[in-house]
């Protein structure tokens, strides 16, 4: 873009309806990992399992998808390499936590320090580039889809900028991002399994006594969380990004998490959640070092705080309260 | 099962299945070695020499294990209320903006004995206060802990940097860091305090912070085992309703033990900023409060544990900076691995081998008496 924004200059109209609608995009763009993960942390928690290790799951399936693709040359191998092996985390999870009962908690957090470490390892000793992967080109990565007419209809004023920007030219990962919440909601509250999802994470004895087995019904739900942060992560490493860098989730698995606290245990909501942390980074990014009225230069690090301050506020149900499922964190023990 | 259940003697569970968890671990993290196409024996010794080789890897080894004991103790004291603090990263990082704060604000008119008391008083109350709120928020308001604890360390992390760029750095300076402290706030290494005494040891960052550490560990262990207050940390960390019962106060014992926690973690920046680095630097604390967490659940949150967990660990960063040397393709995230690894195998799957070896310990018992 040019920059409608110059110092002391009088920003057109037109100009500034462009900045934001770009402001806009790079907000869905930035959301895109939130929203995978986002459901990902509802699915399991709506279960009654806590995942810390959503940032985890990502960054492993960033790696495998990355690494994938680098070496068979095709984005979609990636894909499924990178869902796979968020799955096998998110059933290692299931493993320690649902079968073993072991504290969540800590499960969550050995896997996020764990992936950490050997992704870097792996990278390290299989491309010898310090823990990157291969720059991917061409195949390996998801293109933008161009929408049909975009220069036509590009000209028209408001719709123009809205149709050609934002709306067009994204992945067909940003688009899925965008399917998967109505999805989700769906899934949730208009099927057999998202009710008895739901009745398990609140009440998981009662939903024992209707014959339905808790552990089965706790692994499909951690399968569920295994594919999405899987998404997720082959997004980070092969649709917006074009490696593999160490640690390169940082922090994003914990900022959807917040969000999904955010949007109180809710697809629709958590979604909204999402695009507003997206919001503001995309804003943080612009604002840096611009002279705002009134208030002056807003730091960079008080905006990226800004979501986690809101989280712990909420928690503190001081706006409003978030409940989390009243069984989420407890391990389930079938009386005998 | 027969109808008389053989009692399992307590070394079972506190000392073979600890054991044998960590084995687990260790085999794992050997066996990632032989796939990226490694010796892992060839790796142990270098990992064993590089910790402990000579007088300046011991002394490296001792250093990290300082950091370590500070950051196991605070988890372990609020486990021992029943919280999971995975904030001692940041409480550690805060506790490094009291350091810094006392000397850049008194190192010019201070002498060593009153500075140095005062920056570990500062270390404690800054850690402490950044633990004291989500404590507060999870006793009065119920906002989960782990994830206030979280969020709390993502906040620490964009207040220091703000602060380091844009008020603490030394003007005329690039990097975001604060100007280089007075020397007598430094807390002496220890072969400059041995020298003296006709001990030549070799150079390295070991300083007195280790005494202190230590030290910690007596009266942490003194706190929650032979007081009142600790007693009561631990009857709200076994089961709140009981303590309820026996008239003690929850919400006072949480916020307790994560104040106590938040104060241990805090005192990393003695170690970190007063006896190595001198001056307050973007993420000192480099993951020890993470690796606290691995310290704390291999120590089994007893102090005596937690050394042995943090000599482990602090030998294992020490040997893994070696090791990096030797073997390019090994690198220190590989300790991270075997950290992971020891998370996953002594706490989210403390109960995958123990009723095996009980139950086997229970067989070998029945067999061998005859019964």
């Amino acid at each position: 873009m040019g920059s409608p924004n110059g110092n002391g200059v009088v920003m057109d109209l037109e100009g500034a309806f462009l900045l934001f609608v770009l402001v806009l995009d790079s907000t869905a763009r930035v959301a895109v990992p939130l929203i995978f993960c986002a459901l990902a942390g509802l699915f399991a928690e709506r279960s009654g399992v806590i995942d810390i290790g959503l940032e985890g799951k990502m960054l492993a399936a960033a790696f495998a998808a990355a690494a994938t693709a680098a070496v068979t040359q095709s984005s979609w191998i990636g894909l499924g390499a990178g869902v796979v092996v968020s799955i096998a985390f998110a059933m290692l999870h299931g493993f320690a936590c649902i079968t073993h009962r072991g504290s969540q908690v800590v499960s969550g957090l050995a896997i996020n320090i764990l992936v950490s470490g050997l992704t870097v390892t792996l990278g390290i000793a299989w491309f010898h580039e310090g823990g990157q992967t291969p720059l991917l080109v061409d195949d390996a990565r998801f293109p933008p889809i161009e929408w049909p007419g975009t220069n036509v209809v590009g000209g028209v004023p408001i719709i123009g900028p809205i149709y050609k920007e934002l709306l067009s030219g994204h992945n067909v990962l940003v688009y899925l991002a965008f399917f998967v919440v109505p999805l989700s909601w769906w899934i949730l509250y208009r099927t057999r399994f998202g009710l008895r999802l739901r009745a398990v994470g609140e009440n998981p004895t009662a939903v024992d006594t209707a014959g339905i087995s808790v552990q089965w019904l706790r692994y499909r739900a951690m399968l569920l969380c295994g594919v999405l942060c899987g998404l997720a992560g082959t997004y980070l490493s092969t649709a917006h990004g074009a490696s593999f860098i160490r640690d390169m989730t940082a922090g994003k698995g914990y900022i959807a998490l917040a969000a999904m606290i955010f949007g109180k245990w809710r697809p629709l909501p958590a979604m909204l959640a999402c695009l507003l942390f997206g919001f503001l980074d995309s804003v943080a990014a612009r604002l840096q070092g611009v002279e705002l009225p009134v208030v002056g230069q807003i730091p960079v690090q008080f905006i990226q705080a800004l979501p986690y301050v809101v989280t712990v506020i909420l928690l503190a149900g001081f706006i409003g309260r978030a409940v989390a499922p009243k069984a989420s964190g407890i391990p389930y023990v079938k009386e005998r | 099962m027969s109808a008389t259940r053989y009692e399992v003697p307590g070394w079972i569970g506190t000392v073979l299945v600890p054991t044998i968890n960590i084995c687990l671990a260790f085999l794992v993290s050997g066996l990632i070695i032989v796939v990226i196409g490694e010796d892992p024996w060839q790796a142990l010794d270098l990992l064993i020499s590089g910790a402990f080789g000579s007088q300046e890897a011991v002394g490296y080894t001792l250093y990290y294990t300082t950091n370590l004991i500070f950051t196991g103790l605070a988890v372990a004291v609020a486990f021992h209320a029943g919280l999971f603090n995975i904030g001692a990263e940041g409480q550690a990082y805060i506790g490094g903006l009291g350091v810094a704060l006392v000397c850049l604000a008194g190192d010019a008119n201070l002498p060593t004995f009153i500075i140095i008391p005062l920056c570990m008083v500062a270390a404690a109350l800054f850690g402490a206060a950044w633990a004291f709120l989500p404590g507060y928020l999870q006793a009065t308001r119920g906002s989960h802990i782990v994830i206030t604890t979280i969020m709390f360390n993502f906040i620490a992390s964009a207040v220091m940097v703000y602060l380091l760029v844009n008020v603490l750095i030394k003007p005329g300076q690039m990097a975001p860091e604060t100007r280089t402290f007075a020397e007598v706030a430094w807390v002496p290494f220890l072969h400059e305090v041995l020298a003296p005494v006709g001990i030549k040891l070799a150079r390295s960052p070991l300083n007195l912070s280790l005494a202190l550490a230590l030290l910690c560990c007596v009266v942490v262990w003194a706190f929650v085992w032979r007081t009142r207050w600790g007693y009561a940390i631990r009857t709200v960390g076994q089961n709140e309703t009981a303590a309820v019962y026996a008239g003690i106060n929850p919400k006072r014992c949480i916020v307790l033990a994560m104040t106590i926690s938040g104060g241990l973690a805090g005192l990393v920046a003695m170690n970190e900023i007063l006896g190595v680095q001198h001056r307050l630097l973007i993420d000192f604390v480099a993951g020890y409060g993470f690796t606290g967490i691995a310290v704390a659940l291999m120590g089994r949150n007893h102090p005596f544990g937690i050394v042995l967990a943090a000599l482990l660990f602090g030998a294992l960063y020490q040997g893994g900076a070696e090791l990096a040397f030797e073997i390019p393709t090994i690198t220190r995230d590989m300790v991270v691995v075997i950290q992971g690894l020891v998370i996953l195998f002594c706490g989210a799957l403390e109960f995958m081998v123990k009723p095996r070896v009980e139950s086997m310990y229970r067989w070998a018992h029945r067999t061998g008496t005859g019964s």
